[in-house]
């Protein structure tokens, strides 16, 4: 959460042709003055037509677009979507407006309109202006969401039930096989539908699983960071000079789920020592090597191969990115990040040091600097109120701290996982070339490959599909690779007055500063000077390492500072290494911000542009209590 | 040794004492009761300037004097403040009060061998509060030798019938019976740094963090805005720096050969350059929370750094005013329903 408060965010009028990402080649040809360029002045690269066009009807700008406001959502997609990963906006977006609009009924906004060009996702907000519909609205938003905050933790309870039980409907969806013959057993159980259904079956149950998973990350997200943004805008106005960071300590939980994947690691570097096993952990040795080592090592190393497994299921089940892209793929998928980070946990075992969070330290701290502030207070009244503040922030944080884990890490996985089925299934029968291509496809091009391989399959033709894709595939591919060279303006359209949505304000963070900061790196593009959220405090100087995908990560080495576009929980076991943390997205309530809390790290997160302007090896110093990155040669 | 009737150590005196030791004075020892460090020094009491009006009054009257004067006429009041500082200039101090007060420069002399003092005015009338009021009076720094002392002690007690003061008190209609002056005579630091602290930022109001604003050399070239000073802002609760603006600083002041304080250019390697360290400013902040819990509400505070020992030393401390007088409303109310609070983000636009 990076917004400074209620007040109305007033965007300010870039000064003409200045966009984010600037030093790239540039999409747009004119801009007006006075205002961001006209979606309908956004030309698709040339030769990315037909990929353009892939995208559903409903997602395509029009020119009735060019009346509204819209802005790029890089937090969620900084990189060109692939046509089948635009289900992560479509599905959340459903399900988002859904809770807005419909079943909270938020007074002052509806849902959010999204719609995609070179593979970027521009969202707009829905805002309620009639006050009597604000006021009708209010009504029904008290029945509903003070409904919610009331009964909050039997809710949330409940949740976590239906969330297992959606975990559990998505691993239990079946393998997916085309036998040659109908298997005897079904013929003579008298089951009368074929195999063939199954795979329509089962890529339909998965599917509907993904959409039903975000009406339940959806559910109370809102709320809990509506009932976070109360205390925070109370903590601006009373302590104007309060950092966010302050306020995201007082707020953030201290066992949250988000710390477990970590923990687990630790866990298991302690585990490693107290068997004896340490040696086989090696720096630069592969995960299988390590494990291979390990199955060669009698009892201690099958002990540590079985708490192992304990550990991935589900800790593991955590994703590299932030769970919109198909390619984040988790640590079960590819050890090789969790497994980065042991070497160094060992040596800290080694060394005398335990590992081990001090939970009540870290909760008595938080419990001090929440005392601190409150007597600070000009009256017993606001600290009655900063009182029920805090108490309903606490109450509802754990939610919006731990549904990430279930939602966009263990259940897109296994959502992913199952795509990749498919796309093996479908690369096994001529469709294409690669397991992967099968994200080159829209969703509902993937139930009509489906379609033809099951006719295919009970008519006995050979199946369309190899004649048909494998050229599709691979023009999309180089229309991604095209799409990431062109940077894209932050803003389309008409500049709105204000920007008050809470949903925007919330999600987004999309606050006066931050447009500033946008704007000023347009301008400024040889400024040695980065400006994003302070994340974490303390200075730090050292080389930057400029990662920019995850299969980098090994080249990180001690003592480096990470430039990345966007960190999570993943990351955690390379925040020992480093010396200091810098993103391109992300605001001071962003995991990558909390984990650098946690080891104590420098961090600024939000720059919009680091990965860009910051080139690998150059000495760079980091001022996380500032939110500036300074380029020092 | 026991002080006489005239004269008050630090030590012995609090703000409950204001009325015989002049508000800073008083504030002096309150410092040192709060455990805070403050250069060494005494006050010389309320009674002993009490004495040397009353002889003078037996001359010819003074308090009846500036009663009678009209606020709005300058000219009379010039010509009136001329005659009565010269008069205090050339009065002379009863002899135990000039006993008391040599007795107690050897004390301080006998613990600071070879050290100058400042002689500070130290006013006290109903409202001591009353800053503005306080500032009218003089400050005199760099002082030796028991002559130039005793000179300038008569010089503060004067500086109560300067013109702005007389027109202060008129325009404010302050009784002149109320009206009596302190001196204190404390050692002189020789400052490295010094600067000024406010415990509630002077820009936003903000309670929780610390500003702080320093220069080098002696505090009067902060104090008088003659250099512009660094600046910091420090979390009162997180010790975290959120502002550091390092300035030019063209001058400093240091102390003159013959008495006083002069101006002298900063070297060039140095001007930039900050002029604390972060530990000095997490222990000024320390030290300005200390303060402002000791009496319970914001404090403006002078400080200063000793170039020999690097003590850090507070000179002064008074209440805030500025932000304190503006707080009205509370921000948020106890709701009956705490959940009535989340409407502020989810309800009517409050802050259109």
């Amino acid at each position: 959460m990076r917004a400074k408060s209620c007040a109305p965010v007033r965007l300010t009028l870039p000064p003409r042709g200045q966009e984010a990402g600037a030093g790239r080649a540039t999409i747009h040809t004119h801009t007006q003055s006075g205002a961001f360029p006209a979606p309908s002045s956004l030309q698709v690269v040339a030769g990315t037509e037909r990929a353009q066009a892939a995208y559903p009807y409903y997602m395509q700008f029009t020119a009735a677009d060019d009346q509204r406001f819209w802005f790029y959502n890089s937090m969620h997609f900084p990189e060109p979507m692939s046509a089948f990963d635009m289900v992560t906006a479509e599905a959340a977006y459903c399900a988002l407006g859904s809770s807005t609009t419909r079943v909270h009924c938020l007074p002052t906004t509806l849902g959010i309109d999204y719609r995609i060009i070179n593979g970027r996702v521009y969202i707009g907000g829905n805002a309620v202006t009639d006050p009597a519909e604000i006021a009708r609205r209010t009504g029904e938003f008290q029945q509903r969401a003070f409904y919610y905050y009331g009964n909050w933790e039997r809710l949330y309870a409940q949740w976590r039930e239906k969330m297992l039980v959606l975990i559990r409907e998505a691993q239990a969806l079946p393998k997916l096989e085309l036998p040659e013959f109908e298997p005897l057993a079904n013929v003579h159980a008298g089951r009368g539908i074929a195999s063939n259904h199954r795979l329509l079956e089962t890529y339909q149950k998965a599917l509907e699983g993904y959409f039903r998973m975000w009406h339940h990350h959806f559910e109370f997200l809102l709320l809990g960071y509506g009932a976070y943004m109360t205390f925070f805008a109370f903590c601006k106005k009373a302590f104007p000079e309060i950092s966010d960071q302050t306020v995201a300590r007082m707020v953030a939980g201290i066992d949250a789920e988000i710390f477990r994947p970590d923990e687990e690691l630790r866990r298991l570097a302690r585990l490693a020592v107290q068997l004896g096993v340490d040696a086989e952990f090696q720096e630069g040795r592969t995960a299988q090597a390590i494990l291979a080592a390990l199955g060669t090592r009698g009892d201690p190393g099958r002990t540590w191969l079985e708490e192992l497994a304990t550990s991935r299921d589900p800790w593991f089940n955590i994703n590299v990115g932030d769970g919109f892209y198909h390619y984040h793929r988790s640590w079960n998928d590819d050890l090789s990040m969790p497994f980065s980070g042991l070497p160094g946990y060992i040596a800290q075992v080694k060394a005398g040091e335990s590992l081990e969070r001090p939970i009540e330290k870290l909760q008595a701290q938080r419990r001090q600097l929440i005392q601190d502030y409150r007597e600070l207070l000009g009256s017993e009244q606001e600290r009655e109120a900063y009182d029920q503040m805090i108490a309903l922030a606490h109450r509802v944080f754990p939610y919006v701290e731990g549904h990430k884990f279930y939602c966009e890490h263990w259940y897109t996985n296994l959502f992913f996982n199952k795509i990749r089925e498919f796309g093996s299934l479908l690369a096994a029968h001529g469709f294409f070339a690669d397991t992967e291509d099968v994200f080159q496809l829209t969703h509902y091009e993937v139930e009509a490959a489906i379609i033809d391989l099951m006719t295919s399959w009970s008519n006995g033709s050979p199946p369309r599909g190899p004649e048909h894709w494998p050229q599709i595939v691979s023009e999309r591919r180089a229309a991604i690779v095209e799409w990431a060279k062109h940077s894209t303006p932050p803003a389309l359209g008409p500049v709105p007055d204000v920007i008050d949505d809470p949903a925007i304000v919330m999600l987004w963070g999309i606050t006066r500063e931050s447009l500033d900061a946008w704007l000023h790196a347009g301008s400024d593009a040889d400024s040695r000077e980065l400006r994003g959220f302070a994340a974490s405090s303390g200075v730090v100087e050292g080389p930057a390492c400029v990662v920019k995908s995850v299969e980098e990560i090994a080249r990180v080495r001690q003592g480096d500072i990470l430039v990345c576009q966007i960190t999570n929980p993943t990351w955690a076991p390379i925040f020992q290494k480093i010396a200091g943390a810098v993103s391109d997205i992300g605001g001071s309530m962003s995991h990558a911000a909390i984990v650098a809390r946690e080891f104590g790290l420098p961090a600024v997160v939000g720059t919009g542009t680091a990965t860009s302007r910051i080139k690998d090896g150059q000495r760079i110093r980091v001022d996380g209590g500032r939110g500036v990155v300074t380029i020092l040669e | 040794m026991a002080a006489g009737r005239h004269i008050a150590w630090f030590e012995e005196i609090g703000l409950g004492d204001r009325e015989q030791v002049g508000g800073k004075g008083g504030s002096l020892g309150e410092l040192r009761r709060a455990g805070i460090v403050v250069p060494p020094g005494f006050v010389l009491r309320t009674a002993a300037f009490a004495r040397c009006l009353e002889s003078l009054e037996r001359d010819a009257p003074v308090r009846a004097a500036v009663a009678a004067l009209n606020g709005e006429d300058l000219e009379a009041i010039t010509a009136c403040s001329k005659a009565l500082r010269s008069r205090f200039d050339a009065a002379q101090l009863p002899q135990d009060v000039l006993e008391e007060l040599a007795a107690a420069q050897e004390r301080l002399g006998r613990a600071h061998p070879q050290q100058p003092v400042a002689v500070r005015s130290s006013a006290t009338c109903e409202d001591a509060a009353d800053a503005s009021f306080a500032g009218l009076q003089d400050t005199y720094l760099w002082v030796r030798g028991a002559a130039q002392m005793l000179e300038r002690v008569r010089s503060c007690w004067a500086s109560l019938y300067s013109v702005p003061s007389i027109s202060y008190r008129l325009k404010h209609g302050i009784p002149e019976e109320r009206v009596a002056m302190a001196v204190v005579v404390q050692i002189m630091v020789d400052a490295g740094t010094a600067g000024v602290m406010f415990t509630r930022s002077p820009t936003t109001g903000d309670r929780s963090v610390v500003t702080i604003e320093g220069a080098w050399g002696l505090g009067s070239a902060v104090v008088g805005g003659e250099v512009t000073p660094d600046r910091w802002v420090l979390s009162k609760i997180t010790g975290e720096i959120s502002v550091r603006e390092i300035s030019d600083k063209l001058i400093q002041h240091v102390p003159a050969a013959h008495g006083g304080v002069e101006a002298v250019a900063v070297s060039e390697e140095r001007r930039r350059v900050a002029c604390l360290s972060d530990p000095q400013l997490q222990e000024l902040g320390t030290l300005a929370r200390q303060v402002e819990r000791h009496y319970g509400r914001a404090q403006d505070i002078e400080w200063a750094i000793d170039r020999h020992s690097g003590a850090i030393l507070l000179l002064q401390s008074r209440p805030e005013t500025v932000w304190s007088a503006r707080d009205a409303a509370p921000i948020a109310k106890r709701e009956e329903d705490p959940l009535m609070h989340v409407m502020s983000i989810f309800g009517n636009r409050p802050c259109r």
